[in-house]
């Protein structure tokens, strides 16, 4: 068994435009000291892949500095490793021409020269915009021993209760785990409903001959064109996940995702796993300091910041400072955010290298946090 | 292969490090923990690649399990180099005698051809057990400039420190014209760092003599230097003036550690121009409970943090519980301090379980000594380890 990662780095920008207006979806910031695609690319790694491409598609500078040579997660490798695929795009001949792909499987046939390049036998497909940390190598057993072409990771979402991007494909299946129906998710969709993770293990050799078919009907939409169109045809299974998982659909989702990391539960199963560690860029920063008057409750933070005021409830990023008397409630800092003296913050999410001059005052509310731009001086 | 370095350092990394007791007794000095998340070793390698040095050899002798591990192919350093990087260097079995290093010169000795390999010019000898920023390649302009044989870093000390060291006494240009191991009545303040920059030429034929004389302790302060400046070679003194800490006894390692902390900490670890390099294990960023009260302290990645930590340092991924109260220690990697107990000035080397309710050491104010406490020990709950206590297994 051996197996290739795909991932798509920029699907679902547009959900989160304030955070991925300078970054793809993959590199927008998480938890203290992760980038999105670090969950991806820990799971992949964990389940002992070592060869992953990487699809990019627009404004992907800051994940091209986050990725590097892929040595933070192994991926440094003669054979194999990290690969970037930049997208592909034909001067010539035919619909695609001169064009940037917009959809899913417009995506795959730009990796089709990379994929069949691969001599692996499967390969593990999952976009950036999904935490969890999951045994890849489950699935993947799985996929085999239910000789499976494609089979779709799923988690069970309660669709009154939480924001599902309208895209999403909500999959129904039989009692053997074979797929019976895929449609995509529409508010008239009620009560808890299994989604796809948009995690994937396809057989390579099927998953090719899939994409140049649907290349050669002019095909775009991977779950409509392929997995519907061959439902009677194909061996399409769910893989049910019921670990943690959360997909960021927008900046308040993100918000309450960060959020839940205070919880211990949460951490445990994110954080916790023995073996299967989430693996990020190393900065080097050192230890943070806490200062005689500092006062933190509940909150997490990561290397190299220096706390000399209040914090409670927090997400605090790599590097951030926070002066004498600040008060910081429910917020989220990120990477070298300046809160100077005297400064009250709730509900704040800044972005990386903002500066919060002594004394301001600034709210949000948990459902509308207030988002302060990359580089912001306020 | 090979291509020509100008400079390169040979970091001697064998040393036992006997007077840190429980803390040395698997590890050698080098790979001790310091400061959350680093190695001493971290020092001098992170020195290197900011000075410019990009190939040294680290000579290994005691314990060297974990110190290989640490290194490894250098990746942490930027010192995973096609052309030199860090290049662990044990006691070999040679063609015609096998030995282990008999000394500091004996152990260059052995590696001469090491150094010849990359027919460096000047060869930078470092030890591993300093805390300290220092840029070498300034050093090296110097020693350049001067014309020097051998240039030896010194730091001005307070008069009565003196007899501890190894001091120069120097003319106003800072040549050397004397130079005394510890002497009873120093009558100079400039007490040897351990680091020395020699002509490789120079180095090569005082060494080799060394090597021939029987009745040599085969040292570099006791041998080399004497012998050196008795033939008149041009020796001089670079004078250091930052900080800079042997952290060779429990005293100058719980001193150390604490001077990272304060508003304006005498050490910087967070110098963004002069960073400290540290080998990374994956760990969740820190969590501080809702109940904790933290003061005047440095926590790092994987710490969790229910309890009370006051002017203290809390290594990777250590743990301290509801109502455990650590004040004045230094609590190393992946040591568990129990709820209710609690540890004050204390030093408590990694993966240690302290009991609920336990108590380690006495305050400050009243101690006799710092407490210590050896790696993977279980102190059972509720059990008292009195001040100045030394423990390496219960």
């Amino acid at each position: 068994m051996s197996a290739v990662g795909l991932v798509f780095s920029n699907i679902h920008d547009q959900n989160i435009p304030d955070l991925t207006r300078k970054r793809t979806m993959a590199s927008v910031p998480f938890g203290c000291r992760y980038r999105l695609i670090d969950f991806t690319l820990s799971n992949m790694v964990n389940s002992g892949i070592t060869k992953i491409g990487v699809i990019t598609h627009n404004n992907y500078q800051s994940l091209l500095d986050h990725i590097g040579t892929g040595k933070d997660w192994d991926l440094a490798r003669r054979s194999g490793g990290i690969k970037l695929l930049p997208p592909f795009i034909t001067s010539y001949s035919g619909a695609g021409a001169n064009k940037l792909y917009s959809t899913r499987l417009e995506a795959m046939m730009g990796a089709m020269e990379f994929l069949s390049r691969c001599t692996d036998d499967y390969v593990v497909m999952s976009d950036c915009d999904a935490i969890s940390n999951i045994d890849l190598g489950d699935v993947i057993r799985q996929h085999k021993e239910t000789c499976a072409d494609v089979t779709v990771v799923t988690t069970k979402v309660d669709t009154d209760s939480l924001e599902i991007a309208s895209g999403s494909a909500v999959i129904s299946s039989d009692e053997n785990n074979r797929i019976s129906e895929i449609v995509h998710f529409n508010r008239r969709i009620k009560g808890i409903k299994e989604i796809s993770t948009n995690i994937i293990v396809a057989t390579r050799k099927y998953l090719l001959s899939a994409i140049s078919d649907a290349s050669s009907h002019g095909y775009t939409s991977f779950y409509t064109d392929i997995i519907d169109r061959n439902l009677l045809r194909a061996n399409y299974f769910v893989y049910h996940y019921d670990g943690f998982y959360v997909q960021i659909n927008s900046l308040s989702e993100y918000y309450a995702s960060n959020m839940k990391l205070l919880d211990e539960g949460v951490r445990r199963s994110l954080f916790g796993e023995a073996n299967r560690p989430i693996l990020t860029k190393v900065r080097n920063s050192a230890p943070t300091r806490y200062a005689e008057g500092a006062n933190v409750s509940n909150s997490l933070i990561a290397d190299g910041c220096v706390v000399e005021g209040v914090v409670e409830n927090s997400i605090i990023f790599r590097g951030v400072k926070i002066g004498r008397g600040a008060v910081v409630r429910n917020c989220i800092l990120m990477q070298d955010t300046v809160v100077g003296d005297d400064v009250s913050l709730n509900c704040v999410v800044s972005d990386k290298n903002v500066l919060i001059k002594d004394g301001r005052n600034l709210s949000g509310h948990s459902t509308l946090p207030f988002f302060i731009g990359k580089g912001t001086m306020i | 292969m090979f291509k020509k370095k100008k400079c390169i350092a040979m970091l001697l990394a064998g040393g036992q490090g006997s007077r840190l007791y429980a803390l040395t007794q698997k590890t050698a000095k080098p790979a001790v923990p310091f400061g959350g998340k680093y190695r001493i070793i971290d020092f001098p390698l992170s020195n290197c690649i900011n000075s410019g040095i990009d190939t040294v050899g680290v000579l290994t002798q005691y314990q060297p399990l974990v110190l290989n591990d640490y290194i490894g192919n250098g990746l942490p350093w930027d010192l995973d180099r096609t052309f030199g990087g860090v290049k662990i260097l044990p006691p070999y079995q040679g063609n015609k005698t096998a030995d282990w290093y008999k000394g500091t010169a004996n152990a260059i000795y052995q590696n001469l051809a090491f150094i010849n390999q990359y027919d460096a010019d000047y060869v930078l000898i470092l030890s591993g057990d300093h805390i300290y920023k220092m840029d070498y390649s300034k050093m090296l302009d110097y020693h350049i400039e001067k014309e020097a044989d051998c240039t030896i870093a010194v730091l001005d000390v307070p008069l009565e420190e003196a007899s501890r060291f190894g001091i120069m006494s120097a003319n106003e240009d800072n040549s050397i014209y004397k130079f005394t191991e510890k002497p009873k009545n120093p009558d100079s303040t400039l007490a040897s760092m351990g680091i020395y920059i020699f002509t490789t030429d120079k180095l090569q034929k005082y060494l080799t003599e060394d090597n021939e004389d029987p009745d040599s302790s085969n040292d570099f302060g006791k041998n080399i230097i004497p012998t050196m400046l008795a033939a008149k070679e041009k020796m001089f003194a670079y004078k250091f003036d930052g900080y800079w800490k042997d952290v060779g006894t429990i005293g100058s390692l719980w001193e150390a550690n604490m001077d990272l902390l304060g508003p304006r900490p005498s050490f910087d670890l967070g110098d963004e121009s002069w960073r400290i390099f540290a080998r990374h294990f994956s760990s969740a960023p820190q969590y501080i409970g809702s109940e904790a009260k933290i003061e005047n302290s440095i926590i790092t990645e994987g710490c969790e943090i229910y309890g009370t930590v006051e002017n203290s340092v809390i290594y990777t991924g250590a743990k301290v519980m509801e109502g455990a109260v650590v004040r004045d220690s230094v609590i190393m990697a992946g040591t568990v301090i129990e709820a209710g107990a609690k540890v004050e000035y204390s030093i408590i080397d990694g993966n240690v379980n302290v009991g609920k309710d336990a108590k380690v050491g006495a305050p400050r104010e009243r101690a006799k000594d710092i407490t210590v406490i050896g790696a993977d020990v279980k102190i059972p709950d509720g059990k008292v380890i009195a001040d100045g206590e030394m423990i390496s297994e219960i």
